[in-house]
């Protein structure tokens, strides 16, 4: 056997870790949570607050006794809104750290670039944002809302407020054009008609003239799936033309990083739109939570959508845990593929056994005052685009994003 | 009639909208051969002065109109002194220094204003045109840029400021030579861009939807306006602001918005492949 020097280091730092190995896992040590989130950047807003929402759940777990006897540690990584340094973070997560469980990306694009390094490593991994839906992986748990079940409760309400003239404005790429194809699917479902669809790059700000084209549509109601600062002026353009209180107006997206609290009433007031969280939510577990956000962070209110799914997501484990009573990953699993449920601020989340995504409350609001008013919950919906695409139980090796046909 | 009056309002907005994101550029680097990458940050810290201002109970016209030009003018004054006057007549290295201006802008924006979207809503209700709703505050923005445009033309031809600025960026030697300090002229310049730079961003900011890296989405824009102006000043601002506004509205309306920001991008090809010194260097010669 030949022995070069690069070997020789390598097999010494290689014994040199094993030696140290022991005192690590043997000795009763913590459980590990790898979290991987946008916490600066232009993504920060959503960022920010899911890194809170991580480690309040965190520390309530913790504060609890931990999870089997064990308390949980996070190592954290922030991403800096950089896809480039996700896939770099994924890595040393689950070679380096060798986490139990990672939580955390944003885009989709973030999602993407590190879901195979989780299946590759055999770490377990949950995605708890809103997003375009059809991610089928029996390593991945989704507990954010998709197109399906936020779309389906959004036009029928926002139809009924106005009309069944429905012009759509939204963001171009995958997440603008294919809530889009959802949208149009359900205004047809509904009775209704699209008289038209604009498509919008992510840096157009000035939509002066497409004020004027939707007006010579003349619909009875605009849908906005709108996506980032940029397009946050569409609706102050939109108000100060004076259209706010002639064609009603409704949002897959906005408020979703508190944009609501940007708007000034005047802007925002009636925009409709459909979460599974909203602040004003008037049940005691959101009231709790509030609370408890408020005395973590000194008085902190940003808590929203996706930061809510995020503590949705890793309460949703630590029950997968309890449940299966070990950290391997395949009992945690089949664990929760048994249809695990949590209480959480947003209401009940269930896991869909078939696809890993959560089955959830939905709750319709309308702005008020830079407030999101609950208008109506509808209870437990079902992620039906992903269900129509993908089943986990008969299908466990699937390992695609599906792009739902509509 | 009136959607054609519409249209006709919209497209003067455009042209407007680009001659105010342009005019600052237009000074910097069109006069001053000075390439300012930080052009967008000027007119993103022009928004946010003004937000700032508001919320500290400021009239919002004297925010934009006064305070926000003054503000970022200075700021324009230090960044003068410290960085640029090193570096006048070096194209390449006032590039690599400005662009990291922009991220320490950014950076420095971030730290203090947050990472949040911001703004005010416009300050002009919008109003009916027959069956039609436009917004108040375009009108708004063409009158600043029209007023804009004529101050700049009555400085530039008719003071003597305007005439010993003229001089120095053609000869700066000469202008010396005649007892007038380059040094002093090229700050007092600078200042001016950047005070025009900070008025556009804060005439804009009411429309959008403020963060710290929203300067990237003028950025573009500016420069293709302003190199396909070509060499004259304000004749080469007022035709390509017109040719490209032109273009993007008519493609918008008629296509849609992702063909009309497309359109202006393959104008301003075609415009430079066929005119590669600008707009001016083939028409409107020796005009301001």
């Amino acid at each position: 056997m030949s022995l070069n020097r690069r070997d020789f280091l390598g097999r010494t730092a290689a014994l040199t870790t094993t030696a140290m190995l022991p005192t690590a896992v043997f000795a009763d040590g913590t459980i590990k949570l790898g979290s991987i989130l946008d916490a600066s950047g232009p993504f920060d807003a959503y960022g920010k607050p899911m890194d809170q929402a991580m480690r309040m759940a965190v520390s309530e777990i913790n504060e609890a006794g931990g999870l089997l006897g064990r308390q949980v540690e996070v190592t954290a990584y922030d991403t800096q809104s950089d896809m480039a340094l996700y896939s770099q973070y994924g890595q040393q997560l689950t070679r380096q750290d060798k986490v139990d469980v990672v939580h955390g990306g944003i885009l989709s694009a973030s999602r993407e670039a590190i879901r195979q390094t989780m299946r590759k490593t055999k770490t377990l991994y949950f995605y708890n944002v809103l997003y375009e839906g059809g991610v089928c992986d029996r390593n991945i748990f989704i507990n954010g809302v998709t197109p399906a079940q936020q779309v389906e409760a959004l036009v029928p309400f926002a139809m009924k407020n106005s009309g069944k003239k429905v012009y759509i404005l939204a963001a171009d790429y995958n997440y603008g054009q294919i809530t889009a194809r959802w949208i149009q699917k359900f205004v047809a479902d509904n009775g209704g008609e699209v008289v038209g669809t604009d498509f919008f790059p992510l840096d157009v700000s000035d939509f002066g003239s497409t004020i004027a084209k939707v007006q010579t549509a003349a619909p009875d109601l605009v849908i906005a799936p709108l996506v980032g600062g940029a397009h946050l002026s569409f609706f102050r353009q939109w108000a100060a033309a004076g259209m706010k209180d002639k064609i009603a107006l409704a949002s897959t997206t906005l408020g979703v990083g508190n944009e609501h609290k940007v708007l000034t009433p005047e802007e925002g007031n009636g925009i409709m739109c459909a979460y599974n969280y909203s602040q004003e939510l008037d049940t005691p577990e959101n009231a709790q939570f509030k609370e408890k956000w408020a005395a973590m962070f000194g008085g902190d209110q940003s808590m929203h959508e996706i930061a809510v799914s995020h503590y949705h997501g890793i309460k949703t484990w630590a029950e997968g845990v309890r449940k299966a009573g070990s950290l391997d990953r395949m009992a945690i699993i089949e664990a929760l593929e048994t249809g695990i449920s949590i209480m959480g601020p947003g209401g009940k989340v269930t896991v869909d056994p078939k696809t890993h995504h959560a089955v959830l409350d939905v709750h319709l609001m309308q702005m008020q005052d830079q407030q999101m008013k609950v208008i109506e919950t509808l209870p437990q919906r079902q992620p039906v685009d992903t269900q129509a695409v993908c089943d986990l139980s008969a299908n466990p090796n699937d390992n695609t994003q599906y792009e739902i046909e509509i | 009639m009136d959607l054609s009056f519409v249209i006709a309002v919209e497209v003067l907005y455009a042209v407007a909208s680009l001659v105010l994101i342009s005019a600052g550029l237009a000074v910097v680097f069109g006069m001053m051969k000075v390439i300012n990458l930080a052009h967008g940050e000027f007119m993103m810290l022009g928004g946010y002065t003004t937000i700032t201002a508001v919320g500290l109970g400021v009239n919002v016209f004297i925010a934009m109109l006064v305070i926000a030009p003054l503000v970022v003018g200075l700021i324009g004054l230090i960044v003068e002194r410290l960085v640029i006057r090193h570096l006048y007549g070096r194209l390449v290295d006032t590039m690599l220094a400005t662009w990291g201006l922009s991220l320490v802008f950014i950076g420095l924006a971030t730290m203090i204003f947050g990472n949040t979207t911001t703004g005010i809503s416009t300050p002009i209700p919008g109003f009916a045109v027959g069956n039609y709703q436009i917004s108040g505050y375009n009108f708004f923005i063409i009158v600043v840029a029209v007023v804009l445009v004529i101050a700049m033309l009555a400085v530039l031809r008719g003071t003597r400021a305007g005439l010993i600025a003229r001089g120095t960026m053609q000869r700066a030697d000469m202008a010396a030579a005649l007892g007038y300090s380059p040094d002093r002229i090229y700050m007092a310049t600078f200042f001016c861009g950047s005070a025009l730079s900070g008025l556009a961003g804060a005439v804009l900011a009411p429309l959008v939807g403020l963060v710290p890296t929203s300067g990237g989405a003028y950025i573009a824009k500016a420069f293709i306006t302003v190199i396909a102006g070509g060499p004259s000043l304000i004749a080469g601002l007022l035709s390509s602001a017109t040719s490209f506004g032109v273009v993007n509205q008519v493609f918008t309306f008629a296509i849609s918005p992702v063909i009309g920001e497309v359109a202006l991008l393959v104008a301003a090809v075609i415009l430079l492949r066929l005119m590669p010194q600008g707009i001016t260097g083939r028409f409107f010669k020796g005009k301001l």
